[in-house]
């Protein structure tokens, strides 16, 4: 359950951006729609502590986020949030086993071998656990990102721009994944994107 | 997963970059090492062999030749003084005791010295086996000498004229070694011992199978004398010497290398050296000050080359550096997601500390080891420096020092880097592109 209430990010002293408020409830998929520079991002941002300084409140499952100490934030946001990026974003230095386990790492949770097994199996790339990133596929180091996101089982997966770069062919098989992986972990799918044609995917809509 | 394999994968992510520092700063530590070990144990084994010597007297000449000859062995002497004097001056009241050092011949380069008993007492030298000698031509071999050369009890050899294994040799009276030291550690070791008359025995006989020219020429070189030997000396005196028991005090036809002197009380020190320059035909040296006057020689080098060694690691430390400031360039999205996934700054602080501990740890370790293999080698390939005992396998605490301030200083090149991730704006990052 995401809450926000009187919004509001200011860029610097002239730019301010007022958000309406928001209700999320659990195990929903909502769509964060908006041209660029319309603040999806930071909005998206704002809502998975990855951004503080904003006037408002923010409540995720029961806890006010703007009332958290950073090093609470920060593991607040390891337990409960999963992100994907438009970029995978990998460490290219680590194998995919070694991307996965630094969620449970960094996130101060037990680090599960048969976890990683679990979802690498659900998305379809168990061949590649101990691949190097480099030797990885487009589409195959975006499921390995998707796993990562979801590997903690967090209540919100929050995904920024996740389809906007690919075709229709590939855009259909990433959202359906992401639709399926959240469905699967039972968590929260908030996807902010300029790309209309997830509409037709999510009908939950929240028009920036 | 944790912090060090992350680090690690992170090192070998960039191979080349991660050698190329490693043996940077491994070869500064390799250099200071050696040049630790070295040190060292040249101080010890200078301050072992002139532990109970006070003052050295010989032929006039230079103080540091002299030294060098008659404490560490390794040069020729000034030349010789006279027995008689030598005695005279044993007898005086500020020397508490003298050891007469015959010197002159060698065997397979190892020296040969005629001496007494006290000279092994003073390097707390005991037999290993066999017994003293008792007659002349009869030697007592240091350990490293009879380890090298093979030699134990019974066995006989013939000795060479001079320090060289060229040198004539006195075939006509072979020694024969009665026993064998244990080792000491200090230049006793690569010593062949025996008494003074032993080396009069060898030159006497020299002398009456030689040409004449030659031996008088080397024995202005400093080496036993026997000139003077023929004529048997004066029968009056009864008494025997001070210095060499089996023979008759008084004697001014024999000569030795040098004395060394132990002074009975500090007063000594100011007095006796400046008495035998003044007012005798010898002159005297004092092992400390020679050893150190040669060790501020020798300072420059060294100096020089812990100077090369340093900057050797400021570059080291420098190419760390930069190394890591760019890395945390690349790595600005790999910071980012690693914030966004519950790592606090403090950790990603620590994580690029960790980078630049590692790099020094590694580099250090490695030159610590590479310091003490060189030497390792230089001590097994090069034979002279066995005889000089150095060890490869002595470690000092300063090696500590080495070891931690190198990882002080990897923390210190990976600050910058490290406040670089700790200020690392997930926001800015992740919404950037």
């Amino acid at each position: 359950m995401i809450k926000t209430q009187l919004l509001s990010y200011s860029y610097n002293a002239s730019k301010e951006i007022h958000f309406a408020d928001l209700s999320i409830q659990d195990n929903t998929q909502f769509l964060l729609l908006g041209e660029s520079g319309s603040g999806k991002t930071t909005l998206l941002h704002l809502l998975g502590g990855l951004l503080s300084s904003q006037k408002g409140t923010i409540e995720v499952n029961g806890t006010d986020l703007t009332k958290l100490s950073e090093s609470a934030l920060d593991r607040f946001r390891g337990k409960q949030y999963g992100f994907i990026f438009q970029r995978n974003h990998l460490i290219q230095a680590l194998t995919v086993e070694k991307n996965l386990l630094l969620a449970p790492f960094l996130a101060g949770i037990k680090q599960d071998s048969d976890r990683i097994d679990e979802v690498l199996e659900q998305l379809g790339i168990a061949d590649n656990k101990y691949s190097k990133i480099q030797e990885l596929s487009l589409g195959q180091a975006q499921r390995v990102a998707i796993a990562r996101a979801v590997l903690n089982k967090p209540a919100i997966i929050l995904a920024d721009e996740p389809t906007s770069a690919l075709d229709d062919k590939n855009c259909d098989r990433v959202s359906e994944l992401l639709l399926t992986v959240a469905k699967q972990n039972q968590a929260t799918l908030v996807i902010a994107t300029h790309d209309q044609r997830l509409k037709s995917k999510i009908t939950n809509l929240i028009q920036l | 997963m944790n912090l060090l394999t992350l680090v690690i994968s992170y090192l070998k992510a960039k191979p080349l970059n991660t050698l190329l520092n490693i043996l940077l700063l491994a070869l500064g530590i390799a250099v200071i090492t050696i040049l630790l070990l070295f040190n060292h144990q040249l101080r010890e084994k200078i301050s072992d062999n002139t532990k109970g010597i006070d003052l050295v007297v010989g032929a006039k000449g230079s103080p540091l030749q002299l030294i060098l000859c008659n404490v560490f062995h390794i040069d020729f002497p000034t030349g010789n003084i006279n027995l008689n004097e030598a005695e005279r001056l044993s007898k005086h009241r500020l020397v508490k005791n003298a050891i007469p050092l015959a010197l002159g011949d060698s065997y397979q380069n190892f020296r040969i010295v005629g001496t007494n008993p006290a000279y092994a007492d003073l390097y707390q030298a005991e037999l290993a086996a066999g017994v003293w000698w008792s007659a002349d031509l009869e030697v007592v071999v240091g350990a490293t000498t009879a380890e090298l050369l093979q030699l134990k009890v019974g066995d006989t050899f013939e000795s060479a004229h001079g320090l060289s294994k060229e040198g004539h040799a006195h075939d006509e009276n072979p020694f024969v070694v009665k026993g064998v030291l244990k080792k000491t550690n200090s230049v006793i070791d690569n010593l062949i011992l025996t008494n003074v008359s032993s080396i009069w025995k060898v030159h006497e006989e020299r002398d009456s199978t030689e040409t004449v020219g030659i031996s008088k020429n080397t024995s202005t070189v400093g080496l036993i004398p026997s000139p003077f030997s023929k004529g048997e000396g004066v029968k009056e005196f009864l008494e025997m010497s001070v210095l060499v028991p089996t023979h008759k005090a008084g004697d001014s036809t024999k000569e030795i290398t040098s004395l060394l002197i132990k002074y009975r009380n500090p007063i000594a020190a100011i007095q006796l050296p400046r008495y035998f320059n003044t007012f005798t035909s010898m002159q005297a040296a004092s092992p400390a000050f020679e050893a150190a006057r040669l060790f501020s020689i020798l300072g420059v080098g060294v100096e020089a080359l812990t100077g090369f060694a340093y900057v050797l690691i400021l570059i080291s430390a420098l190419s760390i550096f930069i190394a890591l400031y760019n890395s945390l360039k690349e790595r600005q999205y790999d910071l980012a997601i690693m914030r966004s996934m519950g790592a606090s700054r403090t950790k990603l602080f620590v994580a690029t500390q960790l980078e630049g501990v590692t790099l020094t740890m590694l580099g250090s370790l490695l030159g610590l080891g590479l310091g003490h293999l060189v030497l390792y080698a230089f001590t097994s390939l090069v034979a002279e420096s066995q005889k000089t005992g150095m060890s490869a396998f002595v470690f000092y605490s300063e090696e500590i020092y080495l070891f931690v301030g190198s990882l002080v200083l990897g923390m210190l090149c990976s600050l910058i880097p490290s406040f670089q991730a700790y200020r690392t704006d997930i926001h800015k990052v992740l919404a950037g592109n």
